[in-house]
């Protein structure tokens, strides 16, 4: 959800505006589906209890996890119901382009963490990505990046609770408070218990849930269509002289897709430094690979994550192309739905569940709405509790406490991150506008935070001093660059190489800016300042660590051989949608 | 699938709640064949309910079966 732009973002407030009728209406046996769920979930939580007596336990799950597990939360922490909404709906509006945030704009990334980056996170047991920073690049950095971590997390976390309320008010009639509150006080119960452990635990079961309640609509809808062909067929029968249906071959001019997207801005922009922004360096999904039992199963679990989110299209994608082919009426953009009354590209998945889903089904497709939204919350909420306790309380507030004391700190951090989250999404309620300019803070950070990271574990000559400098300079140049655009748009055309540039593409060629001047300022820098001893880089940096042999391994349980699968299908994948 | 000592695999309550739902779906689906409601979803006559529920009482009958809490010593 954190890994979003603007469409997805503006929903709530087309939702809010066009005050339609409530989509959908729940039958008792639906009721009860989503009252089970929230049984399950609690109940998981004060099973779990009883084996979170660590801040091991609690904070990395005791790093006990298999690979599979670890895998499936990885993907399922990225996986909000606004995400699946936001996306069915882009595909509805873009066609099946917008399965290249789930492919090229995710895949490579997750393989690179597991493969190239996850020794090293693993290795130096570090508790978080700003954990590693300290033992990197020394304190300033870390607190730098978990101060930023920490405040964007919770603030994105209330933004996303306060999307979901409104679109399950816009959905079902629920009351705005209703769904705020029983939604995100579950979460608060269920990690407050269990800590990462029941989080992860519950992201397992959400993930399962997201896939057997979305998949129903793909299903049914394939077979209304007569299969893919069908769907193609009936989609260039409703919209003559549209590409809805080819991932690249559209791209060799802007004017050449729906999207208006060239494909080097596919491939460098969302494929370069955003997806391995996201996927390597932010906390919310790195934690759960730290929470693996041992360096094979951490290395394996972001491949088997990518090999996962390689299906999501499948029952995100998929139901917006299907729309595209079945749906008598055509959809429209926010303006427009809000003026006439028409439905909007972000009703498309709800409009789906709707046509195929009767009583019970519909029940499980908006467990999985909601599943997905409370694996997101869960997710910002135990990162959110870790970084704080491990990286600003402990580094900088009190040192030397008993293990059980920052188990309880975590505890109650937990409390504070949901309560903090709420007050946020009451804050956005009020003003709006925050919410974009919250969405633009949290990018501001990603990208100087990879230049950052990639440079500290694979050139031993970074320095503290080159290290702290490069990620504050980039953070701040985003900073800038966001400012000049917003106080004179024509900066755009420096910026982002267009006058005509989107919003999507400004994102990308400022994350890409910051990048290199993080990149360029880290290497000054360093090379103006005295080297770290090779020997206190063991464990952190490549070229200073002994990693563990794979070569006395079958092959099949090799990580490395693994990726090599995963990244061949994504290139067959590539070919055969091309 | 965890070295917590004691503990119960996340696929057993996986198992478990796919098989309540798909008891509750597939009676739901059965239902819905006896009694059609008047505004009937597209592909109605398909009956995804009823297919849909048994798919999900298979996996929750694998998974709780399959991964059911095992009895230790002293329990």
């Amino acid at each position: 959800m954190r890994y979003a732009h603007s469409f997805r973002i503006k929903m709530p407030f087309a939702l809010l505006l066009a005050a339609t009728p409530r989509l959908l209406t729940l039958s008792p046996v639906d009721v009860a589906v989503i009252a089970l769920y929230f049984a399950m979930v609690i109940g998981i939580g004060f099973y779990l209890k009883r084996f979170t007596t660590t801040g091991e336990d609690f904070f990395l799950a005791g790093r006990d996890m298999t690979a599979w597990i670890a895998g499936l939360s990885f993907v399922a922490a990225n996986l909000g119901s606004l995400e699946l909404m936001g996306w069915a709906a882009a595909a509805y509006q873009y066609g099946i382009l917008a399965t290249h945030w789930y492919w090229i704009g995710a895949i490579p990334a997750m393989l690179f963490l597991g493969i190239v980056m996850m020794p090293f996170y693993y290795i130096s047991k570090t508790h978080s990505v700003p954990g590693y920073l300290q033992l990197r690049f020394g304190e300033p950095s870390r607190a730098l990046s978990a101060v930023t971590f920490g405040v964007m997390t919770v603030l994105m976390s209330g933004i996303n609770m306060y999307s979901m309320a409104l679109v399950m008010k816009v959905i079902l009639g629920w009351d705005i408070h209703f769904s705020i509150w029983v939604s995100s006080l579950t979460v608060a119960a269920y990690v407050f218990l269990g800590g990462l452990l029941s989080a992860i635990f519950n992201e397992v079961l959400q993930f399962m849930l997201i896939w057997l309640g979305g998949l129903v609509v793909s299903i049914v809808g394939l077979i209304e269509t007569g299969g893919w062909n069908g769907m193609v067929a009936r989609i260039h029968h409703n919209f003559p002289g549209q590409d809805f249906t080819h991932l690249w071959s559209g791209l060799g001019h802007f004017a050449g897709n729906p999207m208006g997207i060239h494909w080097t801005g596919i491939v460098f922009g969302l494929g370069g430094v955003i997806a391995f922004g996201y996927w390597t360096t932010d906390f919310l999904v790195v934690q759960r690979v730290l929470s693996a039992r041992d360096l094979r199963s951490a290395e394996m679990a972001p491949i088997i994550g990518a090999g996962f989110k390689m299906m999501v299209p499948f029952i995100v994608i998929l139901p917006g192309l299907l729309a595209l082919a079945v749906l008598p009426e055509h959809l429209v953009g926010e303006a427009q739905a809000v003026a006439t009354g028409a439905h909007s590209y972000n009703e498309v998945l709800p409009l789906m569940l709707a046509r195929y889903c009767g009583p019970g089904l519909l029940g499980l497709g908006i467990t999985a709405l909601i599943a997905g939204f409370m694996s997101g919350m869960a997710g910002n909420v135990s990162a959110f509790a870790t970084v704080w306790t491990y990286d600003i309380y402990r580094a900088f507030v009190r040192k030397d406490a008993e293990d059980s004391h920052y188990l309880s700190v975590g505890r109650w951090c937990t409390v504070l991150g949901v309560l903090v989250s709420i007050g946020a999404a009451y804050l956005v309620m009020q003003f709006l506008s925050i919410m974009d300019y919250v969405q633009a803070l949290f990018s501001f950070f990603i990208a100087p935070l990879f230049g950052t990271v990639i440079l500290g574990m694979l050139w031993p000559r970074a320095t503290n001093a080159g290290g702290f400098w490069g990620l504050l300079a980039g953070t701040v140049s985003s900073v800038c660059m966001w400012i000049w655009v917003k106080l004179d748009p024509s900066a755009l055309a420096y910026i982002a190489l267009s006058p005509r540039a989107r919003d999507m593409a400004e994102n990308m060629y400022r994350a890409l800016w910051s990048w290199i001047i993080c990149m360029v300022v880290t290497v000054v820098v360093s090379l103006a300042t005295q080297p770290r001893p090779r020997e206190e880089l063991a464990g952190l940096v490549y070229g200073c660590t002994k990693l563990p042999e794979t070569a006395a391994l079958p092959l099949y349980k090799r990580p490395a051989f693994w990726a090599t699968v995963v990244a061949v299908a994504l290139v067959a994948l590539n070919l055969l949608f091309w | 699938m965890h070295e917590h000592k004691g503990m119960i695999s996340i696929w057993f309550f996986i198992g478990v709640l796919l098989l309540a739902y798909g008891v509750l779906i597939f009676a739901a689906g059965v239902y819905d064949v006896f009694q059609p409601p008047a505004k009937r979803v597209v592909l109605s006559q398909l009956h995804a309910g009823v297919w849909w529920g048994l798919l999900l009482l298979a996996m929750g009958l694998f998974y709780s079966i399959r991964f059911r809490p095992k009895k230790t010593q002293g329990n």
